[in-house]
């Protein structure tokens, strides 16, 4: 696939961004291929042994010696590494060593979870930020502001599980509002009891949010202070579209770069939130996995979150490049 | 008369939250078809004047008395909703500076069309667009109507900034200093353009500028700001011609011309900052005719003679423009050759490729001569200092001093080397180190370079500091504390420091307003003469160029066209590149009286 949008690159493209599309997927490609050595190398050949881990000190060196030949262990790396690649490349992750089954089956279903989970913290973070960072960045030092700016500081200040707590204390244990932990029967969508979804997400948000509004406020006091918004003023256009087509649209594009960190943020923090409220998606299983030592769960989880995060850099660098007409046009290299 | 009025101010005050007045007093009429030039140095209020005339101002600021009258409509008696929909409309605004004030993200047709569908949507139609693009000399394709502000050069972005300007063919259009930021020749045709509009548009110009010479070519009348307040007002050839304002002869005195080789003269003291104003007069510290009464009783504006007003007690006594010959210094006999540059090419590389700069450029700098090199922004003027001193590596060429070849990079030059040529950078704000007060710095050059004791070097400071008219106790201060002329000294001082032989000076005068740049030019004249330095002089300004150099030399696009004896170059240029720098440079036609009808 690498060598194909190589070759492409090389040939005539009339359009300046596809050429830039092009190259950075060629990058992500590169990139997450480097990712896998570095987990492939981290997981089976630093420490120990795979055979050595699932058997414990105490097992004899002949029962780890039937495990490794079992597990194939006994073949170089090299070549182990090479089978893992291809396997993945035709979606085949090897099998679990805790579930004995295709470690793709033990993760579909998480997947769908986690990404129900950090979909909705999105879906609601990003424009929930925009709006207040927007209204907070207009008024800057008034009282709507300082309300916004400030209640955004103790969120940045206080660790997500620290406001998970609080919110279980407060919503689930005080008030009996919400159930306290997040428990899907399996088999079945957590879509169908949405009210196990309320607090995960509103912790994620919480913790997300805080940031996104700083920066988007802090990019619209800006711009509202740049000569185009006074000449706009000056231009007498209504003070919306001041806000809207000056003010805001060219203080996006650093805070899309912002919101991009705090998505891959919520792929990190989804571990713990998944963790405190019990939650079955990947960090649940990722923490799982671990503990059980089954080492290609662990592989493939590690690779998914990191494309994930190599997928969210590519759509932002795309993003902001849309943004920013100069970038656009000059084929950004 | 009156209805041919489109704007009228009357008794404006704009002050800070704080109660310190930056705009007082001012009283203003401009009729249709006519221009209106705003003159004054920093500081002066002229841009805050210019922002009150849309009745809007900048954070921090309030309009605090008077009225504003456009097309008969006072509007600081509106709401904030019915003075926006005056603005743009029937006063319009063009900025200093279009490439910060179009917005990035929206194509030029359409920040057009924005204006118009608030003002005027009947006429918000592609051919209104293209109409007006048209009306200020740019193409109205569909290609160039969907570029972004980016994609246009500087000329053709102030070009689009006046389009939005006239689109709803408004009464009165405001332009604050609208070609500061570009090169002379571009200037020139936007400067064409205003006045082409003025004639067949029937709007009511007011052009402010900071530059003398640029509103003698433009405006009708002149209004002459300082401290926040109209010192005179009147025509502009009678102005320029006999000024009855002490300051506006300072002012006409301390701007250098091309077409005449006077020295400027500055204008003594530094700028009244606002909150200090005095009870009196507000130029009366700085004035050379100054009475009594003046610290006391503020002058009012008064109108003395036919359409002249003018505030000062004394301008009677106002002396007639009468500008010193410039010195020429007495040249030594041999004029032995010190700096000596031979085919020297430099550039930049970018992916591999080097992109030259400059190309076989061949100068001399004889001793105790001054050598202006002049040339438009990207003509490689700055890389060529910067070769010199040894932080551009040239890619071909050497560079003689006193018969010695130098190398390329200055860490590869003795001491001593380095110690002889010396550098002052364009931007003073810039060029000083903020965190050391400026005796430190000025010190550092004498220790490392001449290798005095930090006594001896403290004691060399001193005498710089005096020599270029510095009080003692500046060596204390930091770069923040002293205005721009004071910083502008220091680097000077810097510089001197070193005992060169030679001083390359970039750009020096740009940053600074025309009366402190005289007195900078002056000090110049005056260290050649002293010290015997050899000085190379790399301008834009042909007028500061007439002022200091013995020898020009033109460089175009990284080549030199022409080269000789100043007198020769800017009074009959050969090239036809120093023809257009000569034509388009923005001069008084002082004694003459030609100017505007």
């Amino acid at each position: 696939m690498a060598e194909a949008l190589r070759s492409s690159d090389g040939e005539r493209q009339p359009n300046p961004f596809i050429r830039f599309l092009w190259r950075r997927l060629a990058v992500g490609v590169v990139l997450a291929v480097v990712v896998s050595v570095v987990i492939f190398a981290a997981t089976d050949l630093l420490p120990g042994d795979a055979a050595q881990a699932i058997l414990g000190k105490t097992a004899t060196p002949e029962a780890v010696e039937a495990l490794r030949v079992q597990l194939g262990l006994d073949r170089p790396a090299v070549q182990r590494y090479g089978e893992w690649l291809g396997g993945i490349a035709q979606g085949d992750l090897g099998d679990s060593l805790s579930t004995r089954g295709p470690v793709t089956e033990a993760i579909s279903g998480r997947v769908v979870n986690s990404l129900i989970l950090a979909g909705l913290a999105a879906l609601i973070m990003i424009p929930l930020s925009l709006a207040i960072g927007a209204y907070a960045g207009t008024r800057p030092g008034r009282p709507g502001d300082l309300v916004a700016s400030g209640t955004s500081l103790v969120f940045i200040a206080v660790p997500e599980f620290v406001t998970a707590a609080f919110l279980i204390l407060i919503l689930a244990i005080g008030a009996d509002l919400l159930p306290p932990v997040s428990i899907v029967a399996p088999g079945t969508s957590p879509l169908a009891t949405p009210a196990i979804l309320v607090l995960p997400v509103l912790t994620l948000l919480l913790a997300s949010l805080a940031h996104n509004v700083r920066m988007v406020r802090a990019g619209v006091i800006e711009t509202m202070h740049s000569p185009y918004v006074q000449m706009a003023r000056l231009n007498g256009l209504s003070e919306r579209e001041v806000v809207f087509r000056h003010g805001l649209r060219n203080a996006l594009p650093p805070a899309v770069q912002v919101i991009a960190l705090n998505l891959q943020w919520l792929i990190g923090g989804i571990v713990i939130v998944e963790f405190v409220f019990q939650y079955p998606g990947v960090g649940q299983l990722l923490t799982q996995a671990v503990a059980l030592r089954d080492i290609p769960l662990v592989q493939a989880l590690a690779i998914l979150i990191a494309v994930l995060y190599i997928v969210i850099n590519i759509v932002t660098d795309l993003l902001v490049v849309l943004l920013v007409p100069r970038l656009r046009t000059a084929g950004a290299s | 008369m009156s209805e041919r009025v489109a704007i009228e101010v009357r008794d404006l005050r704009i002050e800070t939250r704080a109660g310190a007045a930056i705009v007082e007093g001012v009283d203003l009429a401009v009729e249709r078809g006519s221009i209106l030039g705003l003159v004054g140095e920093s500081g002066s209020g002229k841009s805050t004047l210019a922002l009150g005339l849309l009745g809007y101002c900048q954070a921090g600021l309030r309009i605090a008395r008077g009225a504003v009258h456009v097309d008969g409509t006072d509007l600081l008696a509106l709401t904030d909703a019915q003075v926006r929909s005056h603005r743009g409309r029937d006063i319009a605004y063009v900025p200093q500076d279009p490439q910060t004030a179009l917005s990035p993200a929206q194509r030029i047709g359409e920040q057009i069309h924005r204006i118009l569908r608030r003002h005027a949507p009947e006429r918000d139609t592609p051919e209104t667009v293209a109409l007006v693009l048209q009306r200020v000399g740019l193409p109205a394709d569909r290609d160039f109507v969907r570029r972004f502000p980016h994609q246009l050069s500087g000329g053709q972005q102030q070009r689009v900034a006046i389009a939005m300007a006239i689109a709803c063919e408004p009464a009165v259009v405001v332009f604050d200093e609208p070609t500061t930021g570009l090169d002379v020749v571009t200037q020139a045709r936007i400067l064409d353009e205003i006045r082409r509009l003025s004639g067949e548009s029937d709007v009511a110009m007011i052009y402010v500028s900071h530059d003398l010479a640029v509103v003698a070519e433009i405006a009708d009348r002149v209004a002459v700001m300082y401290g926040g307040r109209f010192l005179e007002e009147g025509a502009t050839a009678d102005v320029l011609q006999r000024p009855l304002h002490p300051y506006t002869a300072g002012l006409i005195d301390a701007i250098p011309d091309h077409r005449r080789f006077a020295m400027p003269r500055g204008v003594p003291g530094v700028a009244v900052a606002v909150g200090e104003r005095p009870a009196g007069c507000i130029f009366e510290a700085r004035c050379a005719l100054r009475v009594p009464n003046c610290a006391v009783e503020e002058p009012s504006l008064d109108v003395v003679l036919p359409g002249r007003a003018v505030r000062c007690f004394e301008w009677e006594r106002t002396p007639p423009l009468a500008r010193p010959e410039r010195v020429e210094p007495a040249l030594a006999g041999d004029a032995e050759p010190l700096l000596r540059i031979e085919a020297l090419s430099a550039g930049y590389s970018a992916g591999g490729s080097t992109r030259l700069v400059l190309r076989d450029i061949d100068l001399t700098v004889a001793r105790g001569r001054s050598v202006a090199l002049v040339g438009e922004s990207g003509s490689g003027k700055t890389t060529l200092a910067r070769c010199i001193i040894g932080l551009h590596p040239p890619a071909s060429g050497a560079i003689r001093l006193g018969g010695e070849d130098l190398a390329p990079r200055a860490r590869q030059r003795s001491l001593d080397a380095r110690r002889r040529i010396q550098l002052v950078f364009q931007n003073p704000y810039d060029s000083l180190n903020p965190r050391q007060p400026v005796g430190r710095q000025t010190a550092w050059p004498a220790r490392r370079l001449r290798g005095l004791s930090s006594t001896d070097a403290d004691g060399e400071t001193l005498r710089l500091l005096d020599l270029l008219r510095l009080p003692a106790r500046v060596a204390q201060r930091y770069p923040h504390e002293l205005s721009g002329g004071e910083r502008q000294r220091v680097a000077i001082a810097r510089a001197l420091a070193a005992a060169p032989d030679v001083l390359v000076c970039d750009e020096i005068t740009s940053a600074l307003d025309v009366s402190v740049q005289a007195a900078v030019l002056e000090l110049l004249a005056e260290l050649r003469s002293a010290l015997g330095l050899s000085m190379l002089f790399i301008s834009h300004d042909l007028g500061v160029v007439a002022a200091v150099a013995d020898d020009v030399l033109v460089l175009d696009r990284g080549e030199i066209c022409e080269a000789g004896p100043a007198r020769d170059v800017l009074t009959a240029p050969s090239a036809e590149y120093t023809r257009q720098l000569v034509e388009a440079a923005p001069a008084l036609e002082g004694s003459d009286g030609g100017g505007a009808s």
